[in-house]
Parts: C-alpha cells; structure tokens; sequence
C-alpha cells in the first residue's frame, strides 16, 4: 500500500517532468524559429545563405546592413528583454502571491522609465548613465513602496493600491518630460509610453546582456526556493530556507533586469504579467517555471514584434500588440477573480 | 411609518455644521486670492496698477494691461473645471460609496481619450463643440464598465477591486489610443498636448462651451444631494425613506460622468482634483453631502486654480501643466488613504 502510493508519487513526477522538459524544449525552439524570423524577414527577404554570410562578417552590399545593423540588434534586443521581462514578472507574481503583482501594475517600471525619459531628454547622458539611472529609480521605487506598504501589517492590497498611486504620479512625469521635450521625434516619445524595438542599436545592448548573463542564472537557481516561499513564509523556513535573504536576492535580481530592459526598450507593455500565468498553464504545477516564463516572455515579444511589423499596412511597435493582447486578459483575470472573491 | 414621519420631519432642519460658516468664508478669501494670483503670476508679473488697469480700466492699453486681460479667462476657465471636477468627485465618491473613486482613478478620463481621439482620426472631427459630445459618450461607457467590473463578486465594489479595474481598462484603452495614433502623427502631434491636462487653452468660446454641461451638472448634483444623503445609511434605509435608490445612483452618476468628461474634453486628463477636495471638505464638515458638494466645488476651484499658478510659477520661463501638478499633490493623498485603510477593508 505504501509503496503503491510512493510508486504514484513518482510516477506523477517523473510525468510532470517529462511535461516540463516538453514544454520548455516546445518554447525554446520557437524562440529560436521566431528569432531566425525576426532576422530572415524584412522589407526585403534575403536568401539564408546570404543572411549567415553577413552574419559571420562578410560584406555583401544591402545585406550586411540590414541584418547587422538592423534586424540584429532588433532580435536580440527583444530576445533578452523578453527573457527579462518574463523572468521578473514571474518572480514578483510568486513572490507576492498574487498574479496582479507584477512590476507593471505596481509601478517598478514607471519608475525606470521616468529615470530614463529624464536622462535621455534632460541630460542627454550617455547610455551607460542611462542604465545606471533606470536600475536606482527602479531600486528605489521598490524601496519606497516597501516603506509605504509596510504598516502595521502587510497586504497586497495595499501595495498594489500604493503602487498605483505612485505610478500616477511618475507617469505625469514622464507625460511631461516628453512634452518639453517637443523637438524630439514622435517614435522616440512612443517608446516610452509603450516601448518598442524600433531603432535598438547594437552597442546600446550589452549593458541589457550582461545583466541577463548574470541575474538570470540567480533567479533560475533561487527557482526552487521560490516555489518553497510560494507556500508561505513558514512552511518556507521549516523546509530550510531564509526567506529574507532568498526574496532579498530574487527582489535585487528582477528589479536589476527589469530597470535595464525598460532602458533598453521601453515598458513593453504587459509581457512581465502575461508570461508568468501563460508559462503555468502550460507548464502546471510541481517544477519552476522561471525558465518557461522567460521563454514565453521571448516569444511573446518576439512573435508581438513581427505582427506589429508586418501583420498590419502601418508598422506598430511591439508595446501596441502587447497591449492589445495583454490588457483583454487582464480584465478577464480581474473578472475571474472579483468572482471567486480572490480580492 | 412614526420612524418615516420622524426622519422626514429631521431633513430639513438637521443641523448646518458648526464650522461651515467660518469654513466657507476661509474658502471665499483664498478663492480670492488664487484668483488675484493667478492674473497676477506667470512668465511675466503684472505689477499692480497694471492689475487695476488691466481689470477696471478697458480703454488703457499697456503691455501688463493686456496680459491681465488675457489671462482673465484662463483664470476663469480654470476655477470653472475645478468646481466640476470637485463636484463630479463628491458625487462618484458618493454613488460608489467609495473613498478613492475619482475620474482619474476610474479611468474615465482615458475612455473620454479614445472617443476623442477616434473622432479626430475617424471623423474629422475638430471644433470643442463635436468633440465635447464623444467625450462624455467615452466617459460614461468607461465609467460603467469599470464600475460594473469593479462590483462583481463578493463585498462590492471594494476599492482595490475598483481601482484594479480602473487601471486595466485604462491601460487596455491607452494602447487602443497609441495605435489609432500612430499611423496619424498630424493626430499624434495634437493629442501629446492635450494628453497632459493644462488650462492654458481657457479661451471664452471653451467657458461658453463648458458652462452649460457645468450648471446642468450641480444642478443635478444639489437636487441629488439629499436622496444621496439618505442613501449613504444603506439602500434598505433609503428606500424606506422614499427614495428610488435605481434612479437616484443612475441620475448623480450620470452628472458625475457629464461634469468630469466636459473638463476632460475641453482641458484633458486632469486627476485627483476631486478626490482631493471632497476629501478635505469631507474631513471638515462631516458627511453630509448637502454641504459637502458646494464646498467641494469652491475647494476644487482653488486647488486647481493654485495648482495651475505653482505649474506657472515652477515651470517659468514656460509653465508646468496643471495635470503634472495635481498628480503630485493628489496621488500622495491615495498612497496615504491605502496605508491607514484597514488590510479587510481593501
């Protein structure tokens, strides 16, 4: 009987396992299709032996500078935002228990943006600067809602409620920095207020790819742990975890890569919320699903781009389709959950 | 039957609260002085005898003279779309007997952005008066769509579920608003400016235009007044008091929406005007909305008219947008409503 049961239990989880090997396995290699997309499709479309030639550094005439100087830095830009944005969202969702906390809803984001928004048309800094700034602003934000939200006991609620107000407020900042800002070019203003890959420049990136290098790695191995934080704080610290300095940790990484895929692209709009909740329901319960969120946060971005840049006769940056997609769910979630009396 | 006769008897003498006078004259001298402010400060200060010239003597004709004069209806326009906005707050607040529920908040103003914004693309719709009819229409519908989202379930319209709702619906009709816009950068061009709220355009064709949704908006809001009075005991107690709660919540929402849209179509998204006001005249005076809803008026008045002269001041040589302005000043006012809330309340 009882190793009936332990038999099921292994069972069960090798066949979770094998689900997730699958999925993640599915998810990477449309990342990987999606990218050769993104570098195979344009205004003109090369032949691939040639798309590889200019990729390995010989010149060909027009092909060498629309693949590297164009559709490049544009695929890896969206490549390791999505993975960064998926990866974060993720963390905070389970963090805090809840799928509406996500950086976007509580205002990290606008944080790093304001920040951006003011060196880029204030201080006209260098892009170093630019990212160094995002990162504080969103450390920073964080900090300041931890204080907030405190109290005498904490809620999400609360949080959230806090979060909001102050994105309001860093919003109105942004709005006007782009209004003095009136000489500046319109995709330019569009990119802060929903982000886009339009003009990614390839020496603008590696900030972004050094943070991923270095930050994602940590939340993956902290991945387990979180799982164990997502059954509570005590159940957390009877299976030998310290929850402070786990979420402490996951906290500095998520923010870390956050602040610098918004420098980097812009708040592109929902892809933090929706890759956490798509990357469970294909994934299911019983592993960590970082790697699958930021992998569909890859695809999301990736595959959003391509129908912004070609599903429609006018080009639309990747924030617009992933706001369009994203904020049906959101209110459907909302739905869902004011039903089930989650809030 | 003896419980109707009795509060029906109580109504109309229950009590003035004992500092409305003193309130309201506080009130009527900082109104005052917002207004000489405001004619007063900006890229360049008027001197005084320029003021008197400017206000009392039409036939001079000096430099700081016209600058007054100019600066008259802007003046004028501001204080008129505070009072709305103050108004329209105290009603919301009252109807969803909610405490942060604020055009800004319930994303009204970005309902009134779409339908805008539609018509100037879809519509080559371009005078305030067209457009002044499409934003109450967006208004509206936001209003009840979040509302109606942000009521479903258990307890109500909490106000975490209705400002959730707020935020997503805002955020889902903002990116409908970036893609209608950016194929149309001639849109685009316009809709920056007025995306964040300035009463610089106070021109006498605006107030002509706004005045009339105004009165028929406080009109309704003080007949309103004492059935929502009533209605804030709980709609057993009002309906036991006569009063059809339906209509009633229908009637004060609906001058609610025609006040904050009419400011938004005409100044664009100005936030947190009403909260703030209601809430302040509401700590003073108590919860009767009798007194609640002109006060909040004339308090509205001032803290966007105060709002706009900082923005001047701030901002000189150029000016600070009132939207940015009021931003500042009101969401400190939801973060530290959310932080004394208590955790089963939200």
């Amino acid at each position: 009987m009882r190793n009936d049961s332990l038999e099921l239990i292994v069972v069960g989880r090798r066949q979770r396992y094998r689900r997730w090997l699958l999925v993640t396995g599915f998810l990477a290699a449309l990342s990987c299709a999606l990218s050769c997309a993104m570098l195979l499709l344009g205004n003109t479309i090369y032949p691939v032996q040639d798309v590889i030639r200019a990729l390995l550094g010989e010149p060909i005439k027009g092909v060498s500078f629309a693949v590297n100087t164009i559709r490049l830095p544009r695929m890896l830009a969206g490549l390791f935002a999505g993975f960064a944005f998926g990866i974060a969202g993720y963390t905070f969702q389970t963090m805090l228990r809840n799928p509406l906390a996500n950086p976007n809803v509580i205002g990290i984001t606008s944080g790093s943006s304001a920040a951006a928004v003011f060196c880029i048309t204030v201080l006209h800094t260098s892009n170093a600067v630019v990212s160094i700034a995002s990162v504080i602003a969103g450390l920073a934000t964080v900090i300041v809602m931890y204080f907030l939200s405190k109290g005498r006991s904490f809620s999400i609620g609360r949080l959230i409620l806090i979060g909001i107000g102050i994105q309001a407020m860093l919003d109105a900042v942004i709005s006007y920095f782009l209004l003095v800002s009136a000489q500046q070019d319109i995709p330019t203003a569009l990119r802060w207020l929903g982000g886009s890959l339009n003009g990614s420049q390839l020496h603008e990136l590696p900030p972004l790819i050094l943070t991923v290098f270095i930050f994602a790695p940590v939340v993956i191995l902290l991945g387990k742990h979180l799982s164990l934080l997502e059954l509570g704080e005590q159940s957390a610290s009877s299976l030998g975890i310290a929850p402070d300095k786990t979420r402490v940790a996951l906290i500095l990484s998520s923010v870390f890569m956050i602040a610098l895929a918004t420098a980097t692209t812009g708040p592109i709009a929902f892809v933090s919320f929706l890759a956490g909740p798509i990357a469970k329901r294909l994934v299911g319960v019983g592993f960590s699903n970082v790697i699958p969120a930021g992998l569909v946060g890859v695809n999301l971005v990736l595959a959003a781009d391509l129908i912004g840049q070609f599903a429609f006769e006018v080009r639309f940056p990747v924030g617009i389709i992933t706001g369009l997609l994203g904020a049906p769910y959101l209110i459907f979630l909302l739905i869902r959950m004011n039903r089930k009396g989650e809030l | 039957m003896s419980s109707v006769s009795f509060s029906k008897n109580k109504q109309p003498s229950s009590p003035i609260p004992s500092n409305f006078m003193t309130v309201m004259i506080i009130c009527i001298i900082l109104l005052v002085v917002c207004v000489i402010a405001s004619l007063v400060f900006g890229s360049r200060l008027v001197r005084f005898h320029e003021l008197i010239d400017g206000l009392f003597h039409p036939e001079i004709d000096t430099y700081g003279a016209n600058i007054v004069r100019k600066r008259i209806s802007r003046t004028i326009f501001s204080l008129l779309c505070g009072a709305a906005l103050g108004v329209s707050g105290a009603l919301m607040q009252s109807v969803t007997r909610n405490p942060i529920a604020d055009p800004s908040i319930l994303g009204v103003n970005t309902g009134a952005a779409l339908f805008v914004v539609s018509g100037i693309a879809f519509l080559n719709i371009s005078t305030a008066n067209q457009y002044i009819w499409l934003a109450l229409a967006g208004a509206a519908i936001t209003a009840v769509f979040v509302f109606g989202i942000g009521s479903m379930g258990r307890g109500g319209a909490t106000p975490i579920k209705l400002v959730l709702a707020g935020a997503a619906t805002s955020a889902a009709i903002s990116s409908l608003v970036t893609a209608i816009l950016i194929p149309r950068s001639y849109v685009m061009d316009q809709f920056r400016f007025w995306q964040v709220g300035s009463v610089g355009s106070g021109s006498w064709n605006a107030i002509a235009t706004f005045t009339p949704f105004l009165i028929a908006g406080i009109l309704i809001a003080f007949l309103t007044a004492p059935g929502l009075n009533a209605m804030a005991l709980g709609d057993d107690v009002a309906t036991g008091l006569g009063v059809r709660t339906g209509v009633l919540r229908f009637i004060a929402a609906l001058a609610g929406v025609i006040l904050c849209g009419a400011v938004t179509a005409l100044a664009g998204p100005i936030g947190f005007v009403g909260l703030l006001s209601t809430h302040v005249m509401r700590l003073i005076l108590g919860a009767d909305l009798r007194f609640v809803i002109p006060m909040s008026a004339i308090s509205g008045a001032i803290i966007l008219t105060i709002s706009d002269v900082c923005g001047r001041l701030i901002g000189s040589p150029g000016e600070l947008e009132v939207g940015v302005v009021t931003a500042f000043i009101g969401a400190p006012l939801l973060i530290i409503l959310a932080m004394r809330s208590k955790v089963r309340s939200l």
